[in-house]
């Protein structure tokens, strides 16, 4: 695959670019492939059987619908806070900024008896929603609070640096053909911020889908109704199932390199309108 | 402005928006923008934060003391702390030989490498425990081979830095790509027409030119190093004091309901994720 | 529609913007504001139309205070620099939205906003691009449409910030042409921010020159440039030979030599005698004297001479300053005729002298 183009001045691209591919084959490629091998020495009725039961099945809804919406309210609130951060000076700005990274930097174990212990009816929020009879940690509601929290990061971090870079003069063009306020949002903004928004959407999305860590420990995992996928692997692995582990995890491989290619094609198309939207020179 | 995608960047203030009434809001509309983002930001970020150590301190110093003086906290730290210094270097070595390949020279397939390079980022941490039950694992590929080598590696150390390995692969090789490929290749070929080896080339003119870049793509491997929890879950069969990583430790404290000491565990995690957020912070600073 | 500034003042932490500046743009005509960069012209600019607030002062539209009108409301078209056109909308969508944006009882049926925009397309010639994206224009074509939006709106007077500046050199000066006839046409008040004053004495009607947050010069172009009222006003329109000296009755005095004022032209009333002064010669208004025996002149010698066309430039540097150089077009007939030589020694006399006290 690694086939020189032109003539070469510095040395050392046989070198890296051999390492790069060997560490690359042993470390992620083989390995991920043992999974599409021992899926496909699986009987098709086998693979069926197990990725098509009731209880898998009721795992894929609740691992995509949690993760739906929660990339659905980070996109909302992470617009807003990126908008927050780049248009406005508040006290504290530089801190929040930072603590944005958080859920990158924490464990997700700890994220996940933290927001169990704060969602739990004796905790700090969940004892507001108790006298309410509304249950959050250990159901479904608890997935999608650990969802929003892993999530949150990826969508700020991809419009905050657009909308930073976005040039004034597209507003300002909007309010001298007299529109208002809402209207330059709406209708200039909002669709230039829409492909970093999208793949923002799409990361949170994706992370959502494969989370793990965070989710187990406040999901209360009552099958039929808060599994999720991930936790039905574990589960699998634990009846020394193997094969219906493959099995499951086949799926969500295909589920994950769509969203990767859907995800690339979107960061091209965002990339694609970047210089444009900087108002840099395009003569 | 650096390269940097995502981290080190130069930023125009607030204060230009304020200059237009055209991109100035009118003050109920900003005192509802920011009042959300900041409620949002507290209950979903900083309260867990703040939690973290309440819980870990509700029963005093003395048992916070006691949870993190364990040995069995000590072994998980020592195991924590070898699994990360194995899995850093070697992800250095591939990140600075992939980002010099790719940003320094031309050739086929060179998206389809970077897209390769970014897969671990993708997969679940679960799936990526399971490749490697899949390949060392008692009926895995190599499984009948080990067993009669008496090596073991799933269930067992080994087991838990390859998983280690594997989802902390790109964060090196995805900060040094974009950095190195903003800075071209004008400086290493002055480098070389003055004579200089590959060797001197790298060490002086590539290195201190990306050092802040490594050292960034460094602390988040770090972090994510020391925090995995699902993947190293599925190799590490759970041995207490032998095959619990700090994050595993954690989990078996709070099934035992320990809370305490759970949190207490937790709150070292903690720790190290806000000197990484500080780390991130003074390179930014220093970068800028 | 006549705009007039009264007393504005602008100032952005410790820099003065704008000081004090009043001005009056007359019904139908094409403005020039000129000034090099950071003069305060585009700041101006977009006080007026209101993207801007100034500290203190008016800004009156048909003699109407504008104060508290927001930008939206002032109907005012601003073309800018880079043209900000939406990139998601097509040459069309972009041209109808100021009609689209419009409160719903004023809003135009969608018959009169596609009849609208197809003229305004035909008008600057690009009828043919309407369903084109603003990627897919030249410089050229997005400056066209980018007018187009800003007049569809019916704007009662037409800003442009630095209109040519995105173009390369060819484009520029096309489009400067037709920007005048296009204001022939139209008659809609405008302004034009530039730092190029080819640009301004080129297409305006009025320019105004500015320097520092001032207005150093108002006038047509012909007045600015034959007659620069202030020595930044001589140096910034054209290439100037600048004297410093002492003022005698019949010259000025440069060291030891004497700078005739010219018998054509009498002396300025406020230059007293003996007073440190400027002053200024453009390039042909200087005259090349070979007899270096002559008893006026600044002496000087030739560095350079180039001689391509029906004019040639010959430039020097001063007998005995080294570092002070001089640059004289004459017809190249007359370099010939005077057997003029790269290091001869010469000396100089204006034929027009613009001179200024100093200080």
């Amino acid at each position: 695959m690694a086939q020189a183009v032109g003539k070469r001045v510095l040395p050392g691209f046989g070198l890296s670019v051999g390492y790069t591919l060997v560490y690359l084959s042993l470390i992620v490629l083989i390995p991920l492939s043992a999974v599409f091998i021992s899926a496909a020495s699986m009987q098709w009725n086998e693979f069926w059987q197990v990725v098509s039961s009731p209880q898998v099945v009721s795992s894929y809804r609740v691992s995509f619908l949690t993760s739906l919406l929660a990339a659905l309210i980070n996109s909302l609130f992470g617009l807003l806070i990126a908008w927050s951060l780049v248009r406005y000076n508040f006290f504290g700005k530089r801190l929040v900024d930072a603590l944005i990274d958080l859920p990158f930097a924490l464990p997700t174990a700890v994220a996940g008896i933290t927001l169990s212990a704060l969602y739990a009816k004796n905790g700090w929020i969940g004892s507001l929603f108790a006298p309410f009879g509304i249950k959050i940690a250990f159901t479904p509601l608890g997935i999608l609070i650990a969802l929003i929290f892993i999530g949150l990061p990826f969508v700020v971090r991809t419009i905050q640096p657009v909308l930073q870079e976005l040039s004034l003069e597209f507003e300002e063009a909007a309010a001298t053909l007299g529109a208002t306020r809402w209207q330059a949002f709406s209708r200039v903004v909002l669709p230039a911020l829409l492909p970093a928004m999208l793949t923002g959407f799409a990361l949170a999305f994706a992370r959502a889908v494969g989370e793990y860590g965070s989710v187990i420990f406040i999901a209360g995992n009552v099958p039929m109704v808060s599994e999720i996928t991930p936790l039905l692997i574990i589960t699998r692995l634990e009846q020394f199932d193997v094969a219906g582990a493959t099995a499951i995890a086949t799926v969500m491989l295909v589920v994950s390199f769509s969203l990767l290619l859907i995800i690339n094609g979107l960061q091209h198309w965002a990339g694609s309108r970047k210089r444009y939207l900087t108002g840099g020179d395009f003569a | 402005m650096s390269g940097m995608v995502g981290g080190i960047q130069a930023y125009r203030g607030s204060e230009v928006y304020e200059l237009s009434p055209a991109t100035r809001e009118p003050q109920w509309a900003r005192l509802t923008i920011l009042g959300l983002s900041l409620l949002f930001f507290a209950i979903f970020l900083l309260m867990p934060l703040l939690a973290v150590f309440v819980e870990a301190l509700r029963k005093g110093w003395e048992v916070y003391w006691q949870a993190i003086t364990n040995p069995d906290t000590g072994a998980a730290i020592r195991l924590t702390l070898l699994a990360a210094a194995i899995a850093i270097p070697l992800n250095v070595v591939f990140g600075v030989a992939a980002a010099w390949c790719i940003s320094k020279f031309e050739f086929r397939g060179k998206q389809l490498l970077i897209t390769l390079i970014d897969l671990p980022f993708s997969v679940s941490p679960v799936v990526a425990g399971l490749v490697y039950v899949l390949v060392f694992g008692a009926h895995g590929w190599l499984g009948e081979w080990l067993s009669e080598h008496n090596i073991k590696i799933i269930f067992a150390v080994p087991g838990i830095v390859l998983a280690t390995i594997f989802v902390t692969f790109p964060f090196v090789a995805r900060e040094l790509i974009p950095l190195m490929q903003a800075q071209g290749t004008d400086a290493e070929e002055a480098a070389v027409s003055l004579g200089a080896s590959g060797w001197q080339t790298f060490w002086r003119v590539t290195l201190p030119s990306i050092k802040w870049g490594l050292l960034y793509g460094v602390i988040l491997c770090n972090a994510r190093a020391m925090g995995e929890f699902g993947a190293v879950s599925v190799v590490s069969g759970h041995l207490r004091g032998q095959t619990t990583t700090l994050p595993l430790h954690v989990e078996i404290l709070y099934n035992e309901y320990q809370f305490a000491a759970a949190f207490a565990v937790a709150s070292l995690l903690a720790l190290l994720a806000l000197v990484t957020l500080g780390i991130k912070l003074f390179i930014e600073w220093r970068s800028a | 529609m006549s705009i007039q500034v009264k007393n504005i003042n602008k100032r952005f932490s410790t820099f003065q913007a704008l000081d004090d500046i009043s001005l009056d743009f007359p019904t139908g005509k094409l403005v020039a504001l000129l000034g090099p960069s950071g003069c305060g012209k585009t700041t101006l600019l977009r006080i007026i139309a209101g993207l801007e607030t100034a500290d203190s002062g008016q800004i009156l539209l048909e003699g109407v205070d504008t104060s508290n009108l927001h930008v939206r409301e002032r109907q005012i078209g601003f073309m800018f620099q880079h043209y900000a056109l939406f990139q998601h909308m097509t040459v069309f969508e972009n041209v109808a939205f100021g009609l689209r944006v419009k409160p719903k009882n004023e809003r135009p049926a969608e018959v009169a906003i596609h009849q609208r925009v197809t003229e305004l397309l035909e008008l600057v010639q690009l009828g043919s691009l309407a369903k084109r994206y603003p990627s897919q224009l030249s410089g050229g074509q997005r400056q066209r449409i980018a007018l187009a939006r800003a007049l569809a709106v019916n704007p009662r007077v037409l800003l442009l910030d630095e209109p040519f500046g995105a173009l390369d050199a060819k484009v520029r000066k096309e489009l400067r042409r037709w920007l005048r006839q296009l204001h022939d046409e139209l008659h809609i008040t405008s302004i034009f921010v530039t730092h190029d004053q080819e640009e301004a004495l080129e297409v305006a009607d009025e320019i105004v020159l500015m320097n520092k947050g001032k207005v150093e010069q108002i006038g047509s172009p012909l007045e600015v440039f034959r007659h620069p009222a202030t020595p930044f006003a001589f140096n910034f329109l054209g290439t100037a030979n600048r004297f410093e000296g002492k003022w005698v009755s019949d010259g000025v005095q440069v060291s030891n030599e004497l700078l005739p004022l010219p018998p054509t032209q009498s002396a300025h009333a406020n230059l007293v005698v003996g007073g440190e002064v400027i002053a200024f010669a453009r390039p042909h208004d200087l005259q090349i004297e070979t007899n270096v025996e002559a008893s006026q002149g600044v002496r000087a010698k030739i560095s350079r001479i180039l001689a391509f066309g029906p004019t040639a430039r010959v430039e020097l540097s001063h007998a005995t300053q080294a570092e002070t150089y001089y640059e004289v077009d004459v017809p190249t007939l007359i370099v010939a005729s005077l057997n003029l030589q790269e290091g001869q020694a010469v000396r100089l006399r204006p034929s027009q002298l613009q001179v200024f006290s100093a200080g």
